[in-house]
């Protein structure tokens, strides 16, 4: 029972995992919060299991998604962030909420909001191993989980994209006399953010079987506290934060009540944010960047 | 005598504004909160039951209700305030969820279910709130004390370094928000005698934000104007019915890029002026 | 007698020691000037009297209190006001609100009262100040569109309406030109003689010679002269650290 709990939550830290490192993109490099990411995770998750339940394989499903929200992303920065970016902070978090709403509306009246439902038939192979059932759902949201962090990992280590990155979120200003292409880079922060995010929703469409239009608002946004959680510019952080933040949820509900479940994670980010706002992992200077 | 619908848009200008009110009188010092349903849900709870349970009377137990919202705001405002701008925003988001949450799992007033049995607050009853609030706000707004929250918000060490104790102000400005958004929980709970936690959810904290960016974040009234554009909105846009959230969040865009204090600024008021 | 007084006070970020041991007095009533080259500590000298950073060692009182672990608004309240290197005015108020915004006293009805109501102390205080600083044709002009020089008498205005008893002074004539450093000159002298205490930063050797009464010169921290403007001129450590270099 413990080790089942165990594994449903790191199944769901996994899916925490992703869309925290796509809000972590662009706060750490940008010192913004994007706070569309959580829609682009629920508008990805839509796009995904809808051609899925089309017939088309998985991997088709989680590329049109990450390709679908990664695009949205470039869309968000265009609009709401590149107008304001000399703005204080607050003024792009204004306008990636105007994302949000209209992104929520778009999946109300596109798939109503009813529960689109995952026919059990898609995914009902199990396997067992001793005590633990996985269902391939699992299977699915671990294996992409890793090899999308282990794939981050590298881009942000070894390529030119990520050193420029890596470059903005030190300095902008030095980045560009080093001759990192700002704009261009910001423009692929925010797309890889949203790619991100949109095939966490793919993950937790298959995890739950199910996919509402507020999915954003009750499991994106929770990310948010993953995110501070792990450090807001510490990609290892959000490594940790993820599985860890996951588990306890799902144990909170396992023996706690359902009630709690919010309660522990965005506690958990409120005491994160006053005792140590850099968090588990930040570096303590680019915390308060105000 | 004005129609039921009438009344019920009237109605929900009021208690929108009185909402509006509290984001503004914290973005007066320079900070946003996404989480000022939770102090509507505190005032919203205490009022309703005290009025129904205690025998309170509404007027009475809705003070009573702003009262506790406000020591909330203060109990929570000491140590959030060290935390700014998207630091704080992110606090607040989840102080608002943590509180509906709460809600939820609080069984004395329903939980889920919700809770009702209020006497309903007439229209006048709501604007005998309204309108003394908005008059408050309006002269507060015109004095040296909303300059010192304005200088705390335009530069906060210098504010300091000149003599203004900028902990207190903003201490001060939140807790005040704290409580008009009490207000406007407990003639919410009092208007539609029914109360649920998903009514004090991350939607609602978002429409008050909303409509003071709309509306103007410089000026009292423009959160006011704001508020009832939001509330009449509903039915100008009955032509794009399932749409009018997401034209709202086009607003949004649209007000920040072009015209980033609001709707309506000092300026425009000048100009008005005959 | 003595207004302000330091008692070793040292001043460490890290492993940098920007103020080592500095012990002075600040005589009543006279113009002081600190020089020295940059990086010198002018700058932290001043964010230690205000309260804005606390010396690691030292003692740093007011009429003889201390003033040590106070915040920097009661500091301020105490009767020490300043201006800043790069002007921080408040980017939305007019000028006439950057002379009310500091004032104190009248309790809570007077801070609520509407800034139009006129007959109170604050408006008539900052009447003078508008009348004083050649600033009623901007008054309700937002005080960060206005020329370079106006600004940083506004800034010394706004310091003046809190009635202090010293005036920090960080670089008032800093790129003014000859004609408004004069007007600047004559305006603080005035103020001097009205009693008020003036404790200024100046890289215009002229203006501080034709100003002060009496001269500091810090060098990496450290106090390496005081005396009159022109007894300071001839000590030869002052002419290497500074002096040398500029003039």
């Amino acid at each position: 029972m413990l080790l089942q709990q165990l594994v449903n939550g790191l199944t769901l830290g996994a899916v925490y995992t992703l869309v925290a490192l796509g809000f972590s993109l662009v706060m750490g490099v940008l010192g913004i919060l994007n706070l569309a990411v959580a829609e682009l995770f629920m508008l990805g998750g839509y796009v995904g299991l809808t051609l899925m339940l089309d017939g088309q394989p998985l991997l088709v499903g989680l590329g049109a998604a990450a390709l679908f929200t990664g695009l949205l992303g470039v869309m968000v920065e265009r609009v709401a962030y590149q107008p304001l970016r000399n703005a204080p902070p607050i003024a792009p978090l204004l306008s990636t909420l105007g994302f949000s709403v209209i992104f929520q509306t778009v999946a109300t009246n596109v798939w109503g909001s009813d529960p689109l439902l995952l026919p059990p038939e898609l995914m009902d192979e199990r396997y067992r191993i001793g005590s633990i059932s996985l269902g391939k759902p699992q299977l699915v949201v671990m294996a992409t989980a890793v090899g999308l962090v282990t794939a981050l990992a590298l881009v942000m280590r070894h390529t030119r994209f990520g050193y420029g990155l890596r470059a903005i979120a030190e300095n902008r200003d030095v980045a560009r006399l080093l001759g990192v292409p700002a704009p261009l880079v910001t423009s692929g922060a925010f797309a890889l953010s949203g790619a991100m995010a949109g095939v966490a929703g793919v993950l937790i469409g298959l995890h739950y079987g199910a996919l509402t239009p507020f999915v954003g608002v009750e499991v994106g946004l929770k990310a948010i506290a993953v995110m501070v959680v792990g450090g807001t510019t510490s990609i290892w952080g959000v490594l940790l934060a993820g599985p860890l933040l996951g588990v306890l949820e799902v144990m909170t509900v396992a023996f706690g009540g359902a009630a709690f479940r919010d309660m522990t994670v965005y506690g958990l980010m409120i005491l994160t944010l006053l005792l140590r706002p850099q968090g588990l992992l930040g570096r303590a200077s680019g915390a308060q960047r105000v | 005598m004005i129609s039921s619908y009438a009344a019920g848009l009237l109605a929900e200008i009021g208690i929108a504004s009185i909402a509006a009110l509290s984001v503004h009188l914290i973005l007066a010092v320079g900070q946003l909160s996404l989480g000022n349903a939770a102090f509507m849900a505190c005032g919203a709870y205490t009022a309703s039951v005290l009025s129904v349970e205690h025998a309170v009377p509404i007027p009475l137990a809705i003070a009573a209700g702003a009262v506790v919202s406000g020591v909330l705001g203060l109990i929570v405002g000491f140590p959030a305030l060290r935390l700014r701008g998207i630091y704080l925003a992110m606090a607040t988001l989840g102080f608002g969820e943590m509180t509906r949450s709460f809600f939820l799992s609080l069984d004395a007033t329903g939980g889920a279910a919700g809770y009702s049995g209020m006497q309903r607050v007439s229209l006048i009853g709501i604007w005998a709130w309204a309108l003394p609030l908005l008059v408050l706000v309006l002269i507060a707004e015109r004095s040296r004390l909303w300059l010192a929250l304005n200088a705390v918000r335009d530069d906060e060490t210098a504010a300091r370094l000149l003599g203004l104790n900028t902990v207190a102000l903003k201490l001060g400005a939140f807790t005040a928000a704290a409580a008009l958004a009490g207000i406007a929980g407990g003639l919410f709970a009092h208007w539609h005698i029914f109360i649920e936690p998903g009514a004090f959810s991350l939607d609602r904290s978002t429409e008050m934000v909303l409509a003071v960016v709309l509306g103007g974040s410089t000026v009292a009234l423009g959160p006011f104007f704001g508020a009832a554009a939001l509330a009449l909105a509903p039915e100008a846009l009955r032509f794009i019915a399932d749409w009018r959230l997401a034209a709202f969040g086009a607003l949004l865009i649209v007000i920040l890029l072009l015209r980033p204090q609001g709707i309506i600024d000092k300026r425009l008021l000048r100009a008005l002026k005959p | 007698m003595s207004l302000l007084s330091l008692k070793g006070v040292t001043c460490r970020f890290g492993g940098i020691t920007a103020l080592n041991n500095l012990t002075l007095d600040l005589p009543a009533g006279a113009i002081t000037g600190v020089i020295g080259p940059n990086g010198a500590g002018k700058t932290t000298l001043f964010n230690c009297i205000t309260g804005a950073y606390r010396p690691s060692e030292g003692e740093i009182s007011l009429r003889g209190e201390s003033l040590l672990g106070l915040p920097p608004h009661r500091i301020a309240r105490r009767g020490i006001a300043r201006t800043f290197q790069n002007i921080r005015l408040f980017p939305s108020m007019t000028v006439w609100e950057h002379l009310m915004v500091v004032q104190r006293g009248g309790g809570l009805r007077a801070a609520l009262a509407p800034l139009s109501l006129s007959g109170d102390t604050p408006r008539r205080r900052a009447e003078q100040a508008l009348e004083r600083f050649g600033l009623a044709p901007f008054r309700d002009r937002l005080a960060t569109t206005l020329p370079y020089g106006v600004m940083r008498r506004v800034e010394l205005a706004r310091a003046l309406t809190a009635e202090p008893a010293l005036l920090l002074l960080d670089e008032p004539v800093a790129g003014m030109n000859h004609e408004e450093a004069a007007g600047v000159a004559s305006l603080l002298q005035g103020l001097v003689a009205e009693g008020l205490t003036l404790l200024l930063i100046e890289h215009d050797m002229g203006f501080v010679e034709h100003l002060c009464d009496r001269v500091h010169v810090l060098d990496f921290g450290t106090l390496i002269a005081s005396g009159t403007p022109a007894e300071v001129r001839r000590i030869p450590a002052v002419i290497d650290a500074y002096l040398g270099v500029e003039a």
